[in-house]
């Protein structure tokens, strides 16, 4: 160990070059996922591979992909949510009930006092998970029951139609030939890939979620960043509603329901570990498309409601088989 | 010379227990200075009192004559103090130039990873690693790691490092590279504080050395005015005698035989046979296969070739191992050994259920009085047989593994490093505990790092890149069989 370290130098310069693309090839393996099922839904219809279909594709996924990018810096930090899915029905509801369609100026207000609350949901759940170390996984599980019962008891278990205007236009809207809904998911990961990838902060989360004592050790202010975390996450969890709410036009009781399956598919087979300190964002938004497109597909090819469960299930699982053949290691 | 650290009366409580109760330390400025203590003297609550992660109490921190950094201001202290903790702080995800400059990637904007890996390369050769910057840091080794630790708790520019219990997970010849590494740092002029539970490490590294008991300090002085004997009765507070070793006699039945056995990057072609009523120890450093052997003696691993049995009854697996009599002491307490949130009562009767009770039913209270029993003979300190096992200290945590290997009054007894981070005392009771099970009747294997306890066993089978190389009686001498363990000699 203590001999030879000049001519050792060289040697770890020349194997930075394969073992980096490595690395980033393992962000990479759900893409010849994403291929195949390109190529496979041109076969199954050939209205797949218009832009029209693909640009539907990725609106109706965008506020999903949301709430997983949501979970993913959640997981990245070594915690869970299990509530999400609950804001992003609860938190436009109940911005409809403060502010209705008919209230004017105040209707601007709409979207700023939906995140507030989905902020607050995720600061709750900070709260409890941090103060009272309370486990991320019953305290989030509760939250879920909770927030949506209060979304059910506050409506009357009704779907809301008349909403405020700002409500229905992010949802909705067209800005540049695409729908803003994809834009705004595109920006968000974008932002979420960068800051997670070449920034102190964001390069903070995998330090906490891979050893937080360490964390604490190097100075990085644990518990600050992870309720910072879990407050973002309540955010674009609310973000995520208001795109829906703009996408369909209403507010069903049920909105969100059923999703945070889909989110944590999503998120583990784009790679983001369910131990903490692993997975990127990226990542995580390959396990989105490939949803996306199953999801397309099973539509296209006319497969009947009942059995589309099924072969949800039964792709996500080949999804995390080939990704983890691909990736090579062991997944968590 | 001038003191580089200073603690000076330092009271540090969590809840009613005191962990440190009016205690001090001062190292002189380029010593390397140990601490040692039993488990639960309040060395560790030390090392985070001076590494500005807890704060005391009462009492004051000073480094060199200078009062400490203000406990928020992280940066501050790490100018001043590094630490390699008992505990590793790489975080196993991230790449090691990463893991070098955890949360200071940059000075402000985003990160430059291609300079950063530049820069991490340029720690490392510094200080002398040879370690790839890029590779993620979980993929290295023990001593890799400890290596990274020490470069980065140095790359602060600290003059004063502590090494928590570094040698505790290491094997011979990767201590032997740690010493020298210290040896280099001390020329450098680099103040450090070295805990270790091996007092001849102290011995062999250390200009000086406190010694702490009870949360309090008792003694500091200058390793050569300090004898062995006297060191271990400051620790323990009480004259106690060197361990002797008893003599016997082995019986003739043999109770664990191996032929042939070979494992592929393990061990090659072992014979083994051990009679009642005797103890071999297996030695060799941390490649030669020793653990793996044993684990395959014990069923944990299956050999590629050849034949254990035990009792004369060949076995397949671990169930099969124990039905045929064989109780053992796995290497990692922590993974194998027991399960933390189980009481004592629990933990130590899991092997011998069966007998407490009909059909699948455990009577509690049969199970508590075999408890109370185990916990007197090897003298575990605890409030009870239900205490929870993850609540007590490492040495009554091995005496409770150890407890459940006797459980069932084994013929056939395979020990593979009871005694690491272990206490004196501790120490002495579990060797205590193995010999007088070989006194009942049973025959042991008894696999260690240590030389010491390699001491109890009638013979020593000395392994070399996993061949049984040579087999040393009785009465050896530290420098022979180290020559046998590095290959030097046969």
């Amino acid at each position: 160990m203590t001999t030879s370290t000049t001519p050792s130098a060289p040697t770890a310069v020349s194997a930075a070059g394969p073992r980096l693309r490595l690395t980033r090839f393992r962000d990479l393996t759900l893409v010849p996922v994403i291929v195949l099922l390109l190529v496979v839904g041109a076969f199954v219809d050939p209205v797949f591979l218009t832009p029209g279909n693909l640009t539907n594709v990725l609106q109706q996924q965008s506020a999903l992909a949301l709430v997983v990018l949501a979970e993913a810096l959640i997981l990245i930090a070594g915690k869970f949510d299990l509530s999400l899915e609950s804001t992003v029905g609860m938190a436009p509801a109940i911005t409809v009930l403060l502010i209705p369609a008919a209230s004017g100026g105040m209707g601007l207000l709409a979207i700023p006092i939906c995140l507030l609350i989905g902020a607050a949901i995720g600061a709750f759940n900070g709260f409890l998970i941090l103060k009272f170390q309370l486990s991320a996984f019953v305290v989030t599980l509760a939250m879920l029951i909770v927030v949506h019962g209060l979304h059910l008891g506050l409506t009357g278990g009704k779907s809301l139609f008349e909403l405020p205007e700002s409500l229905l236009y992010l949802g909705s809207a067209t800005w540049l030939g695409l729908p803003a809904a994809i834009w705004i998911a595109g920006v968000l990961f974008a932002v979420g890939i960068v800051t997670l990838g070449y920034f102190r902060v964001g390069r903070s989360l995998y330090a906490i979620g891979g050893n937080a004592d360490a964390a604490r050790a190097a100075g990085i202010r644990v518990e600050r960043v992870v309720w910072t975390v879990f407050i973002i996450g309540g955010a674009l969890a609310a973000l995520a509603g208001i795109l829906e709410t703009g996408r369909l036009g209403g507010i069903s009781a049920n909105q969100g329901v059923g999703w945070i399956f889909m989110v944590f598919a999503a998120a583990v087979i784009g790679g983001v570990s369910m131990d903490g300190g692993k997975g990127t964002i990226f990542g995580a938004l390959t396990g989105v498309l490939v949803i996306g497109l199953v999801e397309n597909i099973l539509t296209l090819k006319g497969v009947p409601g009942e059995w589309k469960q099924l072969v949800y299930g039964v792709i996500i699982l080949v999804a995390l088989m080939i990704s983890r053949v691909a990736g090579g290691k062991a997944q968590d | 010379m001038k003191n580089h650290v200073e603690a000076r009366n330092i009271v540090k409580r969590f809840g009613p227990t005191v962990a440190l109760n009016g205690a001090g330390i001062s190292i002189k400025e380029g010593d390397t200075h140990a601490l040692v203590g039993r488990n639960g003297a309040g060395k560790s609550t030390l090392v985070s009192i001076l590494t500005g992660l807890q704060r005391p109490d009462e009492g004051e921190v000073l480094f060199s004559g200078e009062a400490a950094p203000p406990l928020a201001d992280r940066d501050a202290w790490r100018r001043r103090v590094a630490c390699v903790y008992q505990k590793s702080t790489i975080i196993p995800e991230l790449s090691v130039a990463e893991n070098l400059f955890l949360n200071r990637q940059t000075a402000g904007g985003p990160i430059k990873w291609k300079a950063l890996r530049a820069r991490a390369r340029e720690v490392l050769e510094t200080y002398q690693v040879d370690i790839d910057a890029d590779v993620l840091a979980g993929d290295l080794g023990v001593e890799q790691r400890q290596l990274v630790e020490i470069a980065r708790a140095l790359s602060f520019g600290a003059t004063f490092i502590i090494l928590d219990e570094p040698t505790a997970q290491l094997d011979g010849p990767a201590i032997e590279r740690l010493f020298e590494r210290m040896r280099a740092l001390r020329e450098q002029g680099v103040t450090m504080m070295f805990i270790s539970h091996h007092l001849d490490e102290v011995y062999e590294i250390c200009q000086s050395v406190s010694v702490f008991r009870d949360a309090r300090h008792i003694r500091t002085a200058e390793v050569d005015d300090l004898p062995h004997d006297e060191l271990v009765s400051a620790m323990t507070g009480e004259a106690t005698a060197t361990y002797t070793y008893r003599s016997r006699t082995a019986g003739t039945g043999v109770v664990l035989a191996a032929k042939g056995l070979s494992l592929t990057g393990r061990y090659e072609a072992v014979d083994l046979t051990v009679r009642s009523g005797e103890i071999v120890g297996l030695a060799g450093s941390g490649s030669s296969g020793k653990v793996g052997l044993a684990e395959t003696l014990v069923g944990l691993r299956r050999p590629d070739k050849g034949v254990v049995s035990v009792n004369g009854t060949p076995i397949k697996d671990v169930p099969s191992a124990l039905k045929a009599g064989l109780g053992f002491v796995p290497q990692d307490r922590h993974h194998e050994g027991f399960v933390p949130l189980l009481s004592i009562a629990e933990n130590a009767t899991i092997p011998i259920a069966h007998k407490l009770g009909r059909f699948g039913f455990v009577s509690p209270a049969s199970r508590r009085a075999r408890a109370v029993e185990m916990i007197k003979d090897l003298d575990i300190k605890t409030e009870g047989p239900d205490q929870p096992v993850g609540d007590l200290s490492g040495g009554n945590a091995q005496k409770v593994v150890l407890a459940r290997a006797l459980a069932d009054d084994p013929k056939a007894l395979v020990v593979i490093n009871p005694t690491a981070g272990v206490d004196v005392k501790a120490k002495q009771s579990l060797l205590g505990a193995v010999e007088d099970a070989v006194e009942r009747g049973a025959g042991a294997v008894l696999v260690s790092d240590e030389l010491d306890d390699l001491r109890v066993c009638d013979r020593v089978l000395v392994m070399f890149h996993g061949r049984v190389v040579k087999d040393v009686p009785r009465g050896w001498s530290d420098h022979e069989l180290v020559a046998v363990m590095e290959g030097i000699e046969q």
